[in-house]
């Protein structure tokens, strides 16, 4: 003769793994179904950034009142320029991916390299997602691409063209409106920069 | 003496025969030649549209098919962009740029951009060739090129764009009177005289005629000018008493018929360069020169509005079921009306759900020597209206004969600047929020006229706003207002 108690500590065990088993096939059936695309994958692409941490000066779009809007971070910086570069832009769109994002951007935007060519040129390449699921609109175009590129040039001496390709390639506009197909003259973006700031 | 006898007699009918022979093909090559001259004196002139396009001026030969004026389709287009055909069974595509147009055999009705277009006639292909009747290009063509297209269908002509030259005729003095014709653009006409009538016949030159075919001026020597046009050319006919002479000045945009009483030169005016004079006395039967140099088109509109995006470039999704390529074409609709009621010509530049590239927007632009150009977007974000100008790389003055596309309007930016703010100042009048900005949108940089473009986002959070008459209209009368009172400054541009 079972004791109770075991007869019912037994059937407790019982369903929850029974819970757990329906629980854990459809977890499976949710994961097998929806692939990771490039815009949702959240891994990460490159090794954590080890370095000493500096002072930059992000220039962070604002939606709301269509400004920009310099801001002050401190982000671990590695040694190399390039690098540098890279670095600078991840650390202004992780803020536009952030859910409280005064200018939000598509799920997976991120850069994919930066490249300092000599002399005074920057090439951004953007990959895929991030010009794919970009909003449209002139204003809302004009600051991320501001944006970028005066982040860029207040923390990297010397830069006087900016190229901005996606994916590698060039392309006629960023989404629809703001052009990519010239180089970007930094001293009109700055003259931009100086328009879009708050109380113009 | 018998086998001489022989000889003889063979050689002579050896020279008969030859003779008979010779004759024989005498007279077959002259009947060839009299049946060549018959069919060749005849044969009916051929048949030929001519079109008049910013891109190019040229003439395609018309096949009649079933009583009417057939034209290939393609060789229409090959001129004017990138274009390709495809013939498959009984289909035939049609790509122009981005459109994209199928056409059926037999069929009469065609689809440009996937909406139905009637041709009034048949659809032929003949050896991969798609044939369309002459009339259809009219409605045809808008929406494969998303620009005004004028078809003179029983002269067979043809004007892409506003490219027609305009001319007025006005009599001056009295003895001897001078009969003054004042073209909108350089000709190059070709000239002749027959009994009193002097005949101008313009065959590269997209002429029109005025309102009225026949111009009296109630003179006794030069009392009338008729203009007429048929099987692709224009012909101004002037009716003289006496002998006359044409003179070409203006360079190549007047044109001056005066008496003379010396007895007619037979030079052909056509090869007379401008300025000199130009004794008119021979039939026009001299080829046709080579088109007049090209020279800046004066100004046919003041106002060039476009509606941005068209056909597959949707613009932004400013709602579910509200695109922006729909609601700009109804802003510039509306510019438009404002702009005209203020008595300023405008011409909007898409008025069509047709994809018009950047570059040719501002070739457009540019070809028309409009005062100002003025693009239109709408945005779902932010608030009221924003007033753009072209962001150019500053102290890039690329001097010299030659300008980069990419800043066609460096010389200009000032005016357009001060136009923009003059727009943005006269919304803010109607409290409407508004921001005057450079922004890196195209082809702001590569028009060469002052060149401004407006971004229209609804006043509070309703994008439906947007589509809404009262407000499209509270935008488009501050902006043509503005654009009236800038008239002078903005009529001096270079």
């Amino acid at each position: 003769m079972i004791p109770r108690h075991m007869v019912i500590a037994l059937s407790v065990l019982l369903a929850a793994a029974l819970g757990l088993s329906i629980y854990a096939w459809h977890v499976r059936k949710t994961v097998i179904s929806s692939p990771i695309t490039a815009a949702h994958d959240t891994r990460p692409l490159a090794p954590p950034v080890s370095g000493p941490t500096v002072p930059v000066v992000l220039f962070v779009a604002h939606d709301d009142d269509g400004t920009l809007r310099a801001e002050s971070a401190q982000i671990p910086m590695p040694s190399g320029r390039q690098q540098r570069a890279e670095e600078l832009l991840r650390a202004l769109i992780s803020i536009y991916l952030d859910r409280t994002s005064p200018h939000p951007l598509g799920p997976g935007a991120d850069i994919r390299s930066v490249f300092l060519v000599d002399p005074g040129v920057a090439v951004i390449d953007l990959n895929e997602a991030f010009a794919d699921t970009h909003r449209s609109g002139v204003l809302v175009e004009s600051l991320t691409v501001a944006s970028l590129i005066r982040t860029i040039t207040a923390n990297t001496q010397g830069i006087l063209k900016v190229k901005i390709l996606v994916d590698g390639k060039e392309r006629d506009t960023l989404a629809g409106h703001a052009d990519l197909s010239s180089y970007y003259d930094v001293a009109a973006v700055n003259q931009l920069t100086t328009e879009l700031q708050p109380g113009q | 003496m018998r086998s001489t006898e022989v000889q003889i007699k063979t050689a002579d009918n050896s020279t008969l025969i030859w003779e008979r022979r010779r004759k024989w093909r005498a007279s077959v090559f002259g009947c060839v030649l009299i049946a060549l001259f018959a069919l060749l004196s005849g044969a009916a002139p051929e048949k030929r549209l001519s079109v008049y396009s910013v891109a190019a001026n040229y003439s395609l030969p018309l096949v009649q098919r079933d009583g009417r004026d057939y034209v290939g389709l393609l060789e229409v287009l090959e001129p004017l962009g990138r274009v390709s055909a495809k013939g498959e069974g009984n289909k035939w595509r049609l790509r122009y740029n981005n459109v994209q147009s199928e056409f059926q055999v037999g069929k009469t009705r065609a689809r440009v951009q996937d909406r139905e277009a009637d041709l009034g006639s048949k659809f032929l292909m003949e050896n991969g060739r798609g044939l369309v009747p002459v009339g259809s290009l009219a409605s045809l063509l808008p929406r494969i090129l998303g620009g005004p297209v004028s078809l003179h269908e029983v002269a067979d002509r043809l004007f892409i764009g506003n490219v027609a030259t305009h001319f007025t005729a006005s009599l001056a003095g009295d003895n001897p009177p001078r009969l003054v014709f004042h073209f909108s653009a350089p000709v190059n006409p070709s000239i002749a005289t027959d009994n009193g009538i002097l005949r101008m016949t313009f065959s590269r030159e997209p002429v029109v005629g005025p309102a009225s075919p026949t111009l009296t001026f109630g003179n006794k020597v030069i009392p009338s000018a008729a203009y007429s046009e048929s099987n692709g050319v224009a012909t101004v006919t002037v009716v003289a008493t006496a002998p006359v002479l044409a003179t070409f000045g203006g360079d190549g945009r007047t044109i001056t018929i005066t008496p003379t009483s010396a007895p007619a030169q037979s030079t052909p005016a056509t090869t007379t360069p401008a300025g000199q004079l130009a004794p008119a006395t021979q039939p026009a039967a001299t080829p046709t020169p080579p088109s007049a140099p090209v020279m800046p088109a004066p100004r046919r509109y003041f106002a060039v509005v476009d509606a941005s995006h068209g056909g597959d470039d949707h613009g932004e999704t400013l709602s579910g079921t509200l695109l922006e390529k729909d609601v700009t074409v109804a802003i510039a609709r509306s510019l438009r009306q404002e702009l005209e009621s203020r008595g300023i010509t405008t011409l909007v530049l898409r008025d069509s759900d047709a994809n018009l590239p950047v570059d040719q927007r501002a070739v457009f632009a540019n070809a028309d020597h409009a005062a100002i150009y003025i693009a239109v977007h709408a945005s779902s974000s932010g608030h009221g209206v924003r007033v753009y100008t072209a962001l150019l790389p500053i102290g890039e003055d690329d001097r010299g004969p030659f300008r980069s596309w990419r800043t066609a309007q460096h010389d200009v930016l000032p005016l357009s600047q001060s136009t923009a703010a003059s727009v943005a100042s006269e919304l803010q009048k109607r409290q409407v929020p508004v921001r005057a900005l450079a922004a890196p949108l195209r082809p702001l940089n590569n028009v060469t006229r002052p060149a401004i473009a407006i971004e229209v986002a609804p006043q509070g959070s309703d994008v439906s706003q947007l589509t809404a008459p009262d407000y499209q209209q509270l935008v488009t009368s501050a902006v043509a207002t503005a654009i009236a009172a800038s008239r002078d400054q903005l009529g001096g541009a270079p």
